[in-house]
């Protein structure tokens, strides 16, 4: 059978299995949206690359399968390169398919062309630049294989317009051996031996610590976690990307560590003398300052990417496999700690000193976040899954929202992409219309990306934003205000302009506004009550509030601040 | 004040520890650039690279690269690498245990008060002349790169010099 490039790639999508498509068409990749009409694929037409990078993140994070963007060449190309390195940060499974000038062209610097192969070289998996129509069905079939197996990532692949245009042979990769990666081995062997060890240090250990990473999320362990943890007893952490991989509600939780982690999450950390790493990565955001990270704890280290063993923290026992099979392994061995009753009694008495606090609202407001986001919470559907963009909004979003299961907290975790919230909301939603998705969002990050909710306006997509406006950057302004002297240097953007609710009704979205407690609980009531179309809550908050706990960037976790009310009986 | 110097870089010579990493790739366009891109953004440091087709094949290339293992430990080189999707197979020599090899080229200008000297410190390194004009020559060193160093500094008395070298290659010590 004769196709076209073009109707290649489409059916190659196809055989992927691939249900959305998020995209934006332009010169390059014109020929490629032709046959897409006569596609079951649905396409959600973006405002902005930028978006259909993230919605295709929100989408992959939300359904655990990959997400697809298509957009053009040249700009089109570099609009999504954000999202392609946000993804690659949090190793989210992305398959980006870009156009690029006719094979002819490339390198005479013609219209609209870059090297996109060359730019995104460092923040893709891989990428490919395909030479020819035949070639296409390889392309798609290795970029799906290297975006979801082993440690998943995104994957881009180029495709010169002549290539869409020209006609090929239809076929299609029958096995992985037909993709042609004789460099790519995702399978990987448990090692015996090290489970062993694992085992045996586990056996001595009396202040152990489950830190929870990503890759628990990734490798979809989340029910061998709860099996080994309640089997075992031992206090659980998850980090920022890891929320949900074990219910908040669970009482081994200690919820999450870092840099604005919980006071018990972190200390526990550091007091520990065995420290379990599932498929995290010792991020700086977590270690705080290396060298007293957990100074007393072993690592036993489990992760499906051997480049993280010993890159920031040495393993003692380190393991390469997917979270899940170490964890059945462990529980095969009957792996067992000492009796943790001092260290439960220990972990205990921190709760009980240093739960999470803020300051009580007032009626007349300014709202405090913090409560905003709890109220918001407490009205939600079971299983509503959340979105946030970057900043103190996300922090406590993290910190105040109860996760419960997986594919319900969708963040930017690595990177820290401001803007991230809106479009991964609707990409989330998209892949889980079953579900409720409430975006919690700041203004600063609302208006990086907020053109996205005509998008989701005119695709029928009714996700549910947030805004948290304190009229500041307000991380930033944190940070000048505790380090900088209160010099704030270009941080204020004004609660009033925009005026966020006339924005939000000219993208076609309810808008909504909230200063009182009374008025809060009353647009959180209404916009549950709305199920149509897209609504936006301006929730006027104050812009002094900061995230507490807070281990200032570069300082040890010992020496984690816990927030003023708290501070009169420390120490 | 006055401006600093710009910096040029450390003085190329052969890193105290230094490893080789022979690494097969697969030929394909832009292969270079993913293994230069990956040394550079996580700042390791590259002391020599030599890359030829490997064996008969058209598939694959064998990229030898001297490291520097002081820039970053050996291991997550090695596990970076890796990483690359068209990063075939990668064998690590310590040096102890590599046999290896590189070929030095130099032009020298032959004044005829120099002659004898530079004639001597050809013949004494083993080097041979491989080119002639009239009034220079070229010459050349296959060698173990502390030969070539050495005839590299034996030369550096010599005004006019141009001289290349190729970086090593090297395989697994058999004794």
């Amino acid at each position: 059978m004769q196709l076209t490039g073009a109707q290649a790639l489409i059916r190659s999508l196809e055989q992927e299995g691939v249900d959305t498509i998020f995209g934006l068409p332009g010169g390059a990749i014109l020929p490629v949206y032709d046959p897409l009409l006569d596609s079951s694929i649905r396409h959600i037409l973006v405002r902005h690359e930028q978006g259909a990078g993230h919605m295709a993140e929100g989408y992959a994070l939300a359904t655990g399968r990959p997400g697809v963007a298509m957009v053009t060449s040249g700009p089109g190309a570099t609009n999504i390169v954000t999202p392609i390195g946000n993804a690659h940060m949090d190793s989210t499974p992305l398959v980006v398919i870009t156009g690029q000038v006719a094979t002819a062209a490339i390198g005479s610097d013609a219209f609209q062309e870059c090297d996109i192969t060359g730019i995104t070289m460092g923040i893709t998996k891989h990428n490919f630049l395909v030479q020819s129509a035949q070639e296409i069905p390889r392309a798609v079939a290795a970029a799906f294989y290297l975006a979801t197996t082993g440690r998943p990532g995104p994957v881009l692949i180029d495709v010169p317009k002549d290539v869409t245009q020209s006609m090929m042979d239809w076929w299609y990769p029958a096995s992985v051996e037909e993709y042609d990666l004789p460099g790519y081995r995702p399978e990987v062997v448990l090692d015996e031996g090290a489970v062993a060890r694992a085992v045996a240090l586990i056996a001595e250990s009396e202040r152990p610590v489950l830190y929870v990473g990503g890759g628990t999320l990734k490798s979809r362990a989340a029910n061998e976690l709860l099996v080994f943890a309640e089997r075992t007893g031992m206090p659980v952490v998850t980090t920022l990307m890891a929320r949900g991989a074990f219910p908040d509600s669970h009482e081994q939780h200690l919820g999450m560590p870092g840099m604005h982690g919980m006071y018990t999450a972190v200390t526990a950390i550091q007091k520990s003398d065995l420290l379990i790493s599932l498929g995290a990565r010792f991020d700086d955001r977590v270690t705080g300052k290396i060298p007293t990270f957990a100074a007393g704890a072993k690592v036993i280290h489990v992760d499906i990417d051997r480049a993280e063993f010993n890159k920031v923290r040495h393993a003692d026992v380190a393991i390469q496999s997917n979270v899940g099979a170490v964890l059945t392994a462990f529980d095969a061995a009957q792996a067992m700690p000492r009796n943790l009753d001092v260290w439960w009694k220990t972990i205990n008495d921190w709760r009980d000193r240093y739960p999470l606090v803020y300051d009580e609202p007032t009626a007349e407001g300014p709202l405090r976040p913090q409560h905003v986001i709890e109220a918001i919470a407490a009205k939600a559907a079971p299983g509503t899954i959340v979105a946030a963009g970057v900043g103190q909004h996300q922090m406590w979003a993290s910190q105040h929202w109860k996760f419960e299961e997986p594919g319900t907290w969708i963040n930017s975790g690595g990177a820290g992409t401001m803007g991230f919230g809106v479009p991964a909301a609707i990409g989330a939603k998209v892949g889980r219309p079953d579900r409720t998705v409430w975006c919690i969002d700041g203004d600063g990050c609302f208006q990086m990306t907020a053109q996205e909710l005509t998008t989701a306006r005119s695709e029928g997509i009714p996700i549910k934003v947030a805004i948290l406006n304190n009229a500041y950057l307000g991380m930033v302004r944190q940070w000048q205000e505790m380090f900088y002297e209160e010099r704030y240097s270009e941080v204020y953007l004004s609660a009033d302009l925009p005026d966020y609710v006339k924005w939000a009704e000219a993208m076609g979205c309810v808008g909504l506004r909230a200063r009182t407690l009374k008025e809060m609980h009353e647009v959180i009531d209404e916009a549950n009550s709305i199920n149509d179309v897209p609504v936006v809550i301006d929730f006027r908050t104050d812009a002094e509030e900061k995230v507490f706990p807070m281990v200032a960037s570069g300082a040890s976790n010992d020496d984690i601040l816990v927030h003023p009310l708290q501070r009169g009986g420390r120490r | 004040m006055s401006p600093p110097e710009p910096y040029l870089g450390e003085v190329s010579r052969t890193p105290v520890r230094h490893h080789i990493l022979s690494v097969l790739v697969e030929n394909k366009a832009g292969v270079l650039a993913r293994i230069a891109g990956l040394f550079a953004r996580r700042g390791f440091n590259i002391y020599s690279l030599a890359v030829a087709p490997a064996e008969s094949h058209a598939r694959f290339s064998r990229v030898t690269i001297v490291v520097d293992a002081e820039s970053a430990p050996l291991e997550q080189i090695v596990q970076q690498l890796d990483k690359l999707v068209n990063v075939v197979a990668i064998s690590d020599l310590a040096p102890r245990d590599a046999v290896e090899r590189e070929l030095l080229l130099a032009t020298l200008p032959l004044d005829y008060k120099h002659r004898p000297a530079m004639l001597d410190t050809i013949t004494l390194a083993g080097a041979s002349i491989v080119d002639v004009g009239p009034t220079s020559v070229t010459v050349m060193l296959a060698g173990t790169p502390a030969a070539c160093d050495e005839l590299e500094r034996a030369l550096e008395v010599f005004t006019g010099v141009e001289l290349h070298r190729t970086g090593r290659v090297a395989l697994p010590r058999l004794s």
